[in-house]
């Protein structure tokens, strides 16, 4: 227990952990306008651009960190025009962009006459072997994300909600569609550090699954899936570094594997929810067909009765064996 | 119900010689409407008649291939103030891929009188409020929306628009799949807006319990103009020989041709497409923003 203690009060610990904060601050964010705009897979588009970024910056000697910013915000945006003005097939169209964006990084990578480990290093996170610098630089660009995805809540939220709703108010939809792209591929650029290029979308899209089983609200959402994605993001470091001596638990596969056990947990609750709400929902009120009166019933229904409860019209259905019972003077009725 | 900033005695709608082109295929040809303050105007016609679309291209969604449209007196390309146009689309459903909250749908109409990066005001909440009042949902406010019903779901798309208190309000068929109980409540709530003094652009393939509503109508045939006058029957719009006789009586227009085999809309299976989609991965669609 000392030696863990111990371990956490390193500085590449320090230094991982404040990271791996920021960074499941962020990701949500973004992850929310994404499944609100059910584009989860856009993250993993823009991933796989940036591996092409990647390379880039190991071939010309540029902080990696930086073209993989550079490349991923082009390619958010040529996948925003291309959905713009493509149709139906546009999901094909980013297709070839995410096989082009891994291939063309590989390829670059082995030109730079750099090894594959050094690739897999962005592909699947080495959040423990973070300078000061890449903190500042993570922690700089997830408070941007951050900023913009929470002051600019309700003009994202209308846009992503309704875009013709939103045209017709004077909201520039070009611009703040653009900017989700822009804010996306920032984060999978942060989150390449923690989590690793291919896991990145894992950290955007599963706390805003796990959050919306429970909630009911756009704004209960963001801020669950926020609180969801820390949790995870800091939660998996430091599962990780408890694995005993003589194993390797890497830190991106545990927060993702953390994030979806929350996902697990919550998932059937959110069914449980969802059918409770469904039994509950009023019957629609309509002129009553011909009424048949039960004479002989063996129960009385009311609040404790453990039928289901429907409310229609003035009164109260009780489900009963798929019959709907209301109560009538003394008897009921067949609804 | 706002003050308006200038003072005009002319049209809130006035387009002459409008034209639509979706894909590079005319849709809409030679139309000339002018709708004045406070009017209840519905553009009736039967699927894929160019109602909506007519609509869509008064709100600036569709652009203009030809003719020329002023709101509130303005040009179109100089026209910024669109507090004053309030938008319900069609629409099936509310509900996007994250739960939403009633109030938070109906916040979103606040929009065009909000700064960035402001939260919501004293004024702001009290509009949303009143408009969640006016279509009767106003005990729901807390609940998801996806939780509603279809008529409800559409209530909560008005009250957006009537969030942002406008003067002028287009409906694109908001009674659409909404069965009858609803419909009177949505016909309750348009009542109001009207009384108030909102001039309303209803898009309708069936009126309905609206009906005592409209001052108004405008049939829609073949992305033209077949009847523009006082409001019609069922039975009149539908009926092309009826509308034409009505029309010709009235001298109002003139329909340049009738299918005589187009009877009834029902019994007629065959959609009409305004543009075929036929498209490469990166082809465009011809559409921005769809």
């Amino acid at each position: 227990m000392s030696d863990y203690l111990h371990l956490l009060s390193l500085p590449f610990m320090q230094r991982a952990i404040i990271a791996a904060l920021f960074t499941g601050l962020a990701a949500p964010v973004v992850g929310t306008y994404l499944v609100q705009r059910r584009l989860a897979l856009m993250g993993d588009g823009i991933g796989h651009v940036a591996v092409t970024g990647v390379a880039l910056g190991l071939l010309t000697g540029v902080s990696p960190v930086w073209t993989a910013v550079l490349v991923s915000v082009l390619g958010a945006i040529l996948i925003e025009v291309i959905r713009e003005r493509g149709h139906a097939n546009g999901d094909v169209a980013l297709a070839l962009l995410f096989y082009g964006g891994l291939a063309g990084g590989v390829l670059i990578t082995g030109l730079a006459g750099q090894s594959g480990a050094r690739l897999q290093t962005y592909l699947f996170g080495s959040i423990t072997t973070m300078s000061v610098g890449d903190v500042l630089v993570t922690m700089g660009l997830a408070g941007a994300v951050v900023l913009l995805g929470i002051g600019l809540a309700p003009q994202l939220f209308a846009v992503a909600q309704d875009q013709e709703f939103a045209q017709v108010a004077g909201l520039n939809i070009r611009v703040y569609n653009v900017l989700v792209a822009v804010l996306a591929a920032v984060s999978v650029s942060v989150a390449m550090r923690t989590v690793g290029l291919l896991l990145v979308s894992a950290l955007m899209v599963v706390p805003v699954a796990t959050a919306q089983q429970l909630t009911r609200s756009f704004r209960g959402t963001l801020l669950a899936a926020m609180a969801l994605g820390m949790l995870a993001a800091v939660g998996g470091l430091l599962i990780s570094a408890a694995a005993p001596d003589g194993t390797t638990v890497q830190p991106g596969p545990t927060i993702v594997l953390l994030a979806l056990a929350c996902f697990t947990v919550s998932w059937p609750v959110g069914v449980w929810l969802r059918s409770r709400q469904r039994m509950r929902r009023p019957f629609p009120v309509v002129a009553a067909a011909a009424h048949q009166t039960i004479d002989e019933h063996p129960h009385d229904h009311g609040d404790d009765c453990g039928h289901v409860a429907v409310p229609h019209g003035d009164h109260v259905d009780y489900v009963h064996d798929g019959h709907r019972h209301a109560p009538h003077g003394r008897h009921y009725d067949e609804h | 119900m706002s003050e308006s900033p200038e003072v005009h005695a002319g049209p809130v709608i006035a387009l002459t010689g409008g034209a639509v082109a979706i894909a590079g295929r005319p849709i809409l040809r030679g139309i000339d409407l002018a709708v004045r303050s406070g009017e209840f105007v519905a553009l009736m016609g039967a699927n894929g008649s160019g109602k909506s679309t007519l609509v869509r291209a008064l709100t600036g969604l569709h652009p203009l291939a030809a003719g020329s449209l002023r709101l509130f007196g303005t040009p179109y390309d100089d026209f910024h103030d669109w507090r004053r146009v309030g938008y319900v689309p069609q629409r099936g459903s509310a509900a996007s891929g994250i739960p939403a909250s009633v109030w938070e749908v109906v916040a979103s109409g606040r929009l065009t009188h909000r700064p960035l990066f402001r939260p919501l005001g004293r004024r702001d909440r009290a509009a949303i409020t009143d408009a969640l009042e006016v279509v009767g949902l106003a005990d729901r406010a807390g609940d998801g929306v996806s939780t509603l019903s279809g008529g409800q779901q559409q209530r909560v798309l008005i009250a957006r628009a009537l969030a942002g208190e406008p003067d002028l309000f287009f409906l694109d068929e908001p009674t659409a799949g909404v069965d009858l109980p609803s419909q009177q409540v949505l016909a309750d709530s348009l009542r109001t807006l009207s009384a108030r003094g909102a001039t309303i652009v209803l898009v309708a393939h069936e009126l309905g319990p609206m009906a005592p509503l409209i001052d108004r109508a405008v049939v829609m045939r073949d992305g033209r103009v077949s009847y523009d006058g006082p409001p019609l029957t069922h039975d009149q719009v539908h009926h092309p020989d009826l509308a034409h006789d009505l029309a010709q009586d009235l001298a109002m227009v003139h329909l340049d041709h009738v299918d005589q085999g187009h009877g009834h809309h029902h019994d007629d299976p065959a959609r009409h497409d305004h543009a075929p989609h036929v498209a490469g991965p990166l082809d465009g669609s011809g559409e921005v923003g769809r």
